[in-house]
């Protein structure tokens, strides 16, 4: 095999798990924001189809509600749609207004796509003028941790969004992975051993609960 | 500019940040003081800089003459 063909091959296009987040500077309802300004937090940079329109106004208030508890987790929210400044700023007033619930994260102007491009949101086979509801879960070294995608027609799951830092904290803070369904408070899987004699002291080790060498749980 | 209002005022975080700056701090610094998450302190910074606010060196940010004046 060439060097050529055993290379890693650098993705184009679009972000990918592990790699680093690709950077931007874009208007925002609260100025202009580099993607680089939230080093040091988690992020969670998501898209939605159009202001003024219900179930983004859903999901709107649904990120709102669960700001605080992400502020907790020490992780920041932005979203983007293909609006201008504008019209976020009216959508966000609106929601306020007739709602009742104040939007205080920043909100990104993509009117020339320039973000929704580099970070592949928009789905034309749904839709060639609106970003699809993608969430980038950006680590506080900036790296893409975790990707979602939704239809235009389906509102997301807060309850999975918090979930999902949760665990990727959890991983990061242990060196474990977490197994379906997850939640706060359960068991995490041990990552399985490398080798044959790892495997082995597996079976013997203490404090963990193994139902075989590669299937190891343990309370945090 | 999102810390600078039309009149030329500061907005109020802009001014809660620049109040901090007599003693050079970091953003994580500013963060400690303020509870302002670090995106908007950095966005502030930024844009404070540009007008000639503050001065940053080695990751330091102080507050500037024109700086205390706007205060």
């Amino acid at each position: 095999m060439s060097d050529q063909q055993t290379a890693v091959q650098e993705p184009r296009g679009l972000p990918r798990l592990g790699m680093p987040a690709p950077q931007f500077e874009a208007p925002t309802t609260h100025g202009t924001i580099r993607l680089e300004d939230f080093k040091g937090s988690w992020l969670i940079l998501f898209s939605h189809p159009a202001d003024f329109t219900p179930v983004c106004t859903t999901e709107f208030m649904a990120f709102a509600a669960i700001r605080d508890q992400l502020r907790e987790l020490e992780c920041e929210l932005m979203g983007l749609s293909i609006d201008s400044v504008y019209a976020h700023i009216a959508w966000v007033r609106n929601i306020e207004e007739k709602m009742g619930v104040k939007i205080d994260f920043p909100v990104i102007a993509d009117l020339n796509k320039d973000v929704a491009t580099l970070y592949g949101m928009v789905s034309p086979g749904e839709s060639r003028t609106e970003t699809s509801r993608c969430v980038f879960v950006i680590d506080p070294q900036q790296i893409v941790r975790a990707m979602i995608y939704y239809p235009l027609t389906t509102g997301r799951n807060m309850d999975e969004i918090l979930r999902l830092i949760r665990a990727l904290r959890t991983t990061d803070a242990n060196g474990v992975a977490t197994p379906a369904n997850w939640q706060p408070g359960d068991k995490v899987i041990v990552p399985p051993p490398q080798t044959q004699e790892a495997a082995e002291e597996r079976m013997a080790a203490k404090g963990v609960e193994c139902t075989d060498w590669y299937f190891c749980k343990k309370a945090l | 500019m999102a810390c600078i209002n039309a009149d030329g005022t500061l907005t109020s975080t802009a001014r809660r940040v620049l109040a901090t700056l007599e003693q050079p701090r970091t953003v994580e610094g500013i963060r400690d003081v303020t509870g302002q998450p670090l995106f908007h302190i950095r966005l502030s910074l930024r844009e404070m800089e540009a007008a000639g606010l503050v001065t940053g060196a080695d990751g330091s940010y102080t507050i500037t003459q024109a700086g205390r004046e706007k205060l």
